[in-house]
């Protein structure tokens, strides 16, 4: 016992001196750390959105959407790349059902040319040469095409990642500090928004997939069929709430449109004739050509602008439009327009998310957490730590000693990993402090116990420390693997309390055992006490 | 200055003497408690049904007016509202299950949420919204599959750890004694009413590590005194392990107890529940540690052969029993 190594002495020392260390930029609150020499350690702890405030948000895309873009994105290349061969190959009885796309080929001599067209669409980009999509002839004249379970893991994987870049684009551009992005699992997207005043406005500009699209109105359709629903061949139907004319649809020709994927900037304005709010757009080089294309070949008559399947607008086609930018129009506040030109600046999602949980915390109540937690740390420390010393005297004051030191190590270790503090995390600490003076009252009882039963000073401290052990190394480790579920399983701020946990158990089984242990056997050896009182 | 001694030294409790009762009464709690869970239910928050929950604070009322918010919730039409208040009286929890329909589109719950955060605003200006949770069929399903399989799994994994360190009867032990806490704890939120949500399932997963550190401590001793007195009755040896440990489990269970009290009073609101079960914890897993897990050593016929190696036993045996040596 009384045998402790100098270099095991120093050791524990430097290893104490290093947490503490690194415990000291977390402790102090706010920017000051970040003016303390180079050499000085300046990671910190993070306060989780429960302290500090803020939005979390849980956004999920539905993989069957995905699957259905895609599918109708398929038809779209399929009806145009037929119409463009040479010589054009008639299809018909096209249709999207159970996931599947299917059509006739009216001339049945044209079944391999309409192959020899649809391989490239339906062969994957990537490397591994796996066909994004099955092509089958049925009855020699029914094409059918369907993904590949391979091709649409795929898209659903690419979906996701542009869905995130968008996401992060967007919430940069709301000016927002320090947000966390960042991809969970297969189809969701977490959004952490530190301190933020109004969680309304982003989960509605998360929510908005912000498809533009520009297509010709088709004014030849009956309105009553469109009232109904129902398209005329080649034409689509949309909802118009705005529209002039009073009914709630409008019909446009499916094909010759052009999407508004292809910007450079977006900007809210003001319509110079009206006044009223306006998002000005700019194209790039190749959408500006699409576009002026479209309105050059259609003076005099109108196209829709058509939002996430919502017709804005339809505004005639006045003049050609060659300069490349162009005005939306439609019922907007400022703010409206704002938003929309946010949305429309850092493009499309390529699948509508929604939001799946959410969870807000105002900054007065995280402030308030953060004050009462404190208190109550403070006081149910302090009361500990008199009760430790009223119970075990010298013995106690070591424990108690090693419980600060554990303290500044938790928050140390914390700090290195840059973990997570939140307001169930501040409780964990608080059973720290309950459960690591366990270890010392283990040993110190034991030591007690050894002593009646007449053992030496030297030798019971000894046996104390020794048989103690055992118990202390089995009860952390079942607390460790309570812990370790918790922080598996559990979710956001539970989580923080499972890391106060497992690592308060280390450094406790540490500062309770081996630094007490240093600290009673440099006094023993000083002093040789023939008496102990304990 | 004379040091505190909360027990007398050499006590002689004969804990074990009143185990048949104690048992009896401990699976008539857990029947109880079982019952309580069936018959009244868990007053789940919005973590594991889903649904909204909205914070607030009227910053320039005394009072929050509980009434007149549930009728004018009420009035929006999405059912009635649960509103509790927490921490001061002018704070209150507006609670809100999950509108019909939002499993299919989850638009709807945001449009409820605006809604009442419109109303709030509009009618009461003073108020504050200090926070929202919004959780839907979902995600509440999987927070609550989630808990299941950390509390069952927590358990499962630390009963193995008691079967490989010590034997099996010992592990079972354990498993009987986690249980007890477990229903137990249940049943006082099912009979409190308190809200049941993602804290709490953390408070559980404490409890169980907490009764378990206490019954290992008894347990250790078990092993150490079968070793030490092979000849021992078992009910004498068990009684003698629990009373050579009772002050360190009373001072423990005491420094917790302090521990708590501090977080109960002047902790945070959001975690009063987790306090008090934590509280509650510290109780039924002290007493379990005795009752239950000591108990079932003898049913299941623990005896000084059930640790095999007899040579690691003996050794040990000599070296702590040798009282000759000591001075």
């Amino acid at each position: 016992m009384l045998d402790f190594p100098r270099w095991k002495v120093i050791s524990i020392s430097l290893l104490l001196a290093f947490g503490v260390l690194m415990s000291l930029p977390s402790l102090f609150f706010g920017e000051s750390h970040k003016y303390w020499p180079a050499f000085l350690p300046d990671e910190t702890i993070n306060l989780g959105l429960d302290l500090s405030g803020g939005s979390h948000i849980l956004l999920e895309a539905e993989p069957a959407d995905v699957a259905e873009t895609r599918l109708q994105t398929m038809e779209e290349s399929v009806r145009a790349e037929m119409r463009r061969a040479n010589p054009r190959i008639n299809i018909g009885d096209i249709s999207r059902r159970d996931g599947v796309l299917s059509f006739m080929v009216r001339d049945s001599t044209q079944v391999d040319a309409a192959r020899d067209v649809l391989e490239p669409l339906t062969t994957g980009a990537g490397l591994t040469g796996q066909r994004d999509w099955d092509i089958e002839v049925r009855d020699d004249t029914r094409f059918v095409v369907s993904p590949t379970s391979a091709g649409l893991e795929n898209a659903v994987d690419n979906a996701m990642d542009t869905a995130t870049d968008v996401i992060r684009r967007r919430i940069d551009e709301m000016g927002t500090r320090e947000p966390t992005i960042i991809r969970q699992g297969d189809t969701r997207i977490v959004v952490q928004v530190p301190g933020l005043e109004d969680p309304e406005a982003l989960k509605e500009l998360l929510g908005k997939t912000a498809k533009l699209e520009f297509k010709l109105v088709d004014f030849e359709a009956d309105p009553n069929a469109i009232a109904e629903g129902r398209p005329p061949v080649g034409s689509q139907v949309f909802p118009y709430p705005d529209n002039p004319s009073g009914l709630p649809n409008i019909a446009v020709k499916r094909l010759g449109g052009i999407s508004g994927d292809k910007l450079t900037d977006a900007g809210q304005g003001f319509d110079p004739d009206t006044n009223a709010p306006v998002v000005n757009i700019t194209f790039d080089t190749e959408g500006g050509a699409k576009f002026a294309r479209l309105t050059q070949n259609n003076v005099g008559r109108p196209f829709a602008i058509i939002l996430d399947g919502v017709v804005l607008s339809a505004p005639n086609i006045n003049e050609p439009i060659l300069g490349g930018s162009a005005q939306i129009s439609g019922n907007f506040t400022v703010e409206e327009a704002n938003q929309l030109s946010i949305a429309l600046r850092s493009g499309a999602l390529p699948v509508e998310l929604q939001v799946v949980e959410e969870r807000t915390v105002g900054p007065d109540l995280g402030a308030d957490s953060i004050r009462k937690g404190m208190i109550a740390a403070i006081i149910g420390t302090a009361a500990v730590l008199a009760f430790m010393v009223v119970t075990y005297g010298r013995f106690g004051f070591y424990a108690n000693f090693a419980l600060a030191l554990n303290l500044f190590l938790i928050l140390g270790v914390m700090a290195i990993f840059n973990a997570t503090l939140t307001l169930p995390g501040i409780a964990g600490f608080i059973l720290t402090v309950g459960s690591a003076v366990d270890a010392n009252v283990l040993i110190n009882e034991r030591i007690r116990e050894e002593r009646r039963r007449g053992r030496r000073v030297v030798q019971a401290v000894e046996v104390g420390y020794k048989e103690a052990s055992r118990a202390i190394f089995d009860a952390n480790i079942t607390n460790v693997i309570a812990g370790l579920l918790l922080f598996i399983f559990g979710s956001g701020p539970v989580r923080g309390f499972a890391v106060v946990l497992i690592i308060g158990i280390v450094t406790s089984v540490f500062t309770a055992v081996v630094v007490t242990r240093m600290l009673v056997a440099l006094w023993l050896r000083r002093t040789r006490p023939q008496e102990l009182f304990i | 200055m004379k040091l505190l001694k909360l027990v007398p030294d050499n006590t002689n409790i004969a804990f074990l003497k009143w185990r048949n009762i104690a048992v009896a009464i401990s699976i008539l709690m857990i029947i109880g408690s079982m019952a309580l869970v069936a018959q009244r239910g868990l007053n789940f928050g919005v973590d594991f049904v889903g649904g909204q929950m909205i914070r607030t604070t009227f910053t320039q009322t005394a009072d929050a007016p509980i009434t007149e918010l549930r009728e004018k919730v009420g009035a929006l039409g999405y059912g009635d509202p649960t509103i509790q208040r927490f921490g001061q009286p002018n704070e209150v929890s507006i609670r809100m299950k999950l509108p019909t329909g939002a499993d299919q589109d989850p638009e709807l719950a945001n449009t409820m949420a605006d809604e009442i955060t419109g109303m709030l605003k509009a009618d009461y200006p003073d108020v504050r919204i200090d926070g929202v949770d919004s959780v839907s069929g979902k995600v509440s399903e999987e927070l609550l599959s989630k808990g299941v399989w950390s509390l069952v799994g927590a358990m499962l994994a630390i009963t193995l750890y008691i079967w490989i360190r010590f034997e099996w009867q010992f592990g079972a032990g354990a498993l009987f004694a986690l249980f007890h806490d477990v229903a137990l704890t249940f049943g006082f939120f099912a009979l409190t009413q308190l809200e049941f949500n993602l804290n709490i399932v953390a408070a559980l997963l404490t409890i169980i590590g907490y009764s378990l550190n206490d019954t290992i401590v008894v347990y250790d001793r078990i092993r150490e005194n079968l070793k030490k007195y092979r000849k021992m009755d078992i009910i004498a040896l068990l009684d003698l392990s629990v009373n050579e440990t009772l002050a360190r489990t009373v001072m423990t269970s005491l420094t917790m107890l302090v521990a708590l009290i501090a977080l109960i009073i002047w902790g945070p609101d959001v975690i009063f529940g987790f306090a008090t079960a934590m509280f509650l914890g510290v109780f039924i897993g002290t007493y379990s540690s005795v009752y239950m897990a000591a108990p079932i050593l003898i049913w299941l016929k623990v005896g000084p052969d059930s640790f095999v190696p007899p040579e690691a036993a003996g050794g040990q045996a000599e070296k702590i029993g040798g009282s000759e040596e000591v001075g």
